[in-house]
């Protein structure tokens, strides 16, 4: 099995680290800079910076906040929010971003994922799915930050991404997005069943238990959690004690 | 000690994320496109994501490829990561055959597309995985001298390296069951498939090592 990646997410509007519930009621935590450097001193395997706001002003204001991150944390750094088209993402990867991860845009248009993918590989192409769930075994795919319905099945959505080349799946469950109750492990498994590349489980990690459900029964490749970082409920290096003691392989981190 | 290091400036693009490493670590960076740049630099990094037959591409319109094989045969340290490894190869299968470097004879081919159970495999190989020595293989006076085997760094790979001789290849890790070349070497010229600079602590004593070497005659 290769190691399960734990990724912080920081959902960033303005110049400021926010946290919301439900993808809503944003709060602001502070300096995002100050929590990356932080999360990645304490062994993080990738960061994710979301810019919760930039699809709904047409723009995405992180390049100025990947420009200062990848000067002194050196691991892949994801970046989404707001990125419309492949010129979008060539700005983004030339700030030093490794990857850029596209809801909105990919939605209204869908080779957008084809022409970033043949741009600049399919590694760099993450596809965000922002999943709500409308019965016992279908869930939709929204866009705008949870606002918006798009009548797209999931699991659908999922497959077709895949096939157009995208690298690798954001999936975040906006039912438990903020909750602490736990990833919705249906609508992971769900995804992770229909197609053959990583998934990133989002959205409702309240505990390392819940890491591990993610894993074994979702199928999960990797992990985003954020309030539990955030909050400072939990650590990165108790996090990765945990999952040593649940068998789960991650990277090792020297002390 | 000088720590001065010259980053082949080519369109590569990792080239601001291993310029930020160099820096971070002291490194007194000078970017170079010009062949006469690369006979006056004392150590030489060839970074690289994407395209092998597209980079030798704009190596050739730089008229880079003689001075980095003269660079290469000069004992000073020359270090290839990800892609500018592969480059150091005979040639690649990517899309075609494509000559590269030939600095150290091999090939590059695909990852095989199913695991040694007959699974099918995830392609490209990303994540991080843990490299062991080759067999026979030592790490000391290169680069990995302080790495331990078993450590673990960043790869985001579709094409693996195939050197002729196995003593070139000096670490490997595992992927659906399959042994993958991370890191070769000869003479000083040393290459790694997964990402230093992207490898945190353990990717920065990587490059910090090969800051640390100096030519060999």
């Amino acid at each position: 099995m290769t190691n399960i990646r734990l990724i912080p997410r920081l959902d960033i509007k303005g110049r400021h680290l926010i946290k919301g519930v439900h993808l809503e009621g944003l709060r602001k935590l502070g300096d995002p800079h100050q929590f990356a450097k932080r999360y990645y001193q304490q062994g993080a395997d990738e960061l994710l910076y979301m810019d919760a706001v930039a699809s709904l002003y047409g723009r995405n204001s992180l390049t100025e906040i990947v420009r200062q991150t990848v000067r002194d944390i050196f691991i892949p750094i994801t970046v989404g929010g707001g990125i419309r088209s492949a010129a979008d993402a060539r700005e983004i990867l030339l700030s030093g971003a490794d990857k850029v991860a596209i809801n909105t845009a990919a939605i209204l248009h869908p080779p957008l994922i084809e022409e970033i993918a043949r741009h600049f590989g399919s590694q760099c192409m993450v596809l965000s799915i922002e999943a709500k769930r409308v019965a016992d075994d279908r869930w939709e795919a929204y866009i705008d930050n949870g606002r918006e319905k798009t009548g797209r099945d999931v699991v659908a959505w999922a497959q077709e991404a895949a096939a157009r080349g995208a690298g690798e799946i954001l999936l975040t469950s906006i039912d438990r997005e903020g909750t602490r109750r736990g990833f919705d492990l249906e609508l992971i498994r769900a995804v992770t069943q229909s197609v053959r590349i990583p998934v990133i489980a989002s959205g409702g990690m309240g505990r390392v238990d819940h890491l591990a459900e993610a894993v074994r029964t979702g199928g999960a490749s990797a992990v985003a959690m954020a309030d539990i970082l955030h909050y400072g409920r939990t650590t990165l290096p108790e996090i990765r004690e945990s999952t040593a003691q649940l068998q789960i392989p991650t990277r090792k981190v020297a002390a | 000690m000088s720590r001065k290091v010259a980053l082949m400036d080519y369109g590569a693009g990792n080239l601001l994320n291993v310029r930020h490493a160099l820096e971070h670590l002291g490194a007194d960076v000078e970017l170079v496109n010009r062949p006469e740049q690369i006979c006056a630099a004392k150590r030489l990094v060839l970074p690289g994501v994407g395209a092998f037959a597209k980079a030798i591409q704009q190596l050739e319109q730089r008229q880079m490829v003689t001075p980095l094989q003269e660079f290469a045969a000069s004992g000073r340290p020359f270090l290839g990561i990800c892609l500018g490894m592969q480059l150091m190869l005979d040639e690649s299968d990517e899309f075609g055959t494509t000559a590269g470097l030939g600095i150290i004879s091999g090939r590059v081919e695909a990852i095989p597309p199913t695991s040694t159970d007959g699974e099918p495999l995830n392609v490209p190989h990303v994540g991080w995985s843990a490299i062991y020595p080759s067999t026979d293989a030592t790490w000391s006076g290169t680069p990995l001298e302080t790495t331990s085997p078993g450590e673990d760094f960043y790869f985001v790979h579709s094409l693996v390296a195939r050197p002729q001789q196995r003593s070139a290849i000096v670490a490997e890790c595992c992927y659906g069951g399959h042994r993958l070349t991370a890191a070769i070497a000869s003479g000083n010229c040393f290459g790694c498939q997964f990402h230093p600079e992207k490898s945190a602590a353990a990717g920065l004593k990587i490059i910090e090592h090969f800051l640390q070497m100096e030519r060999t005659e």
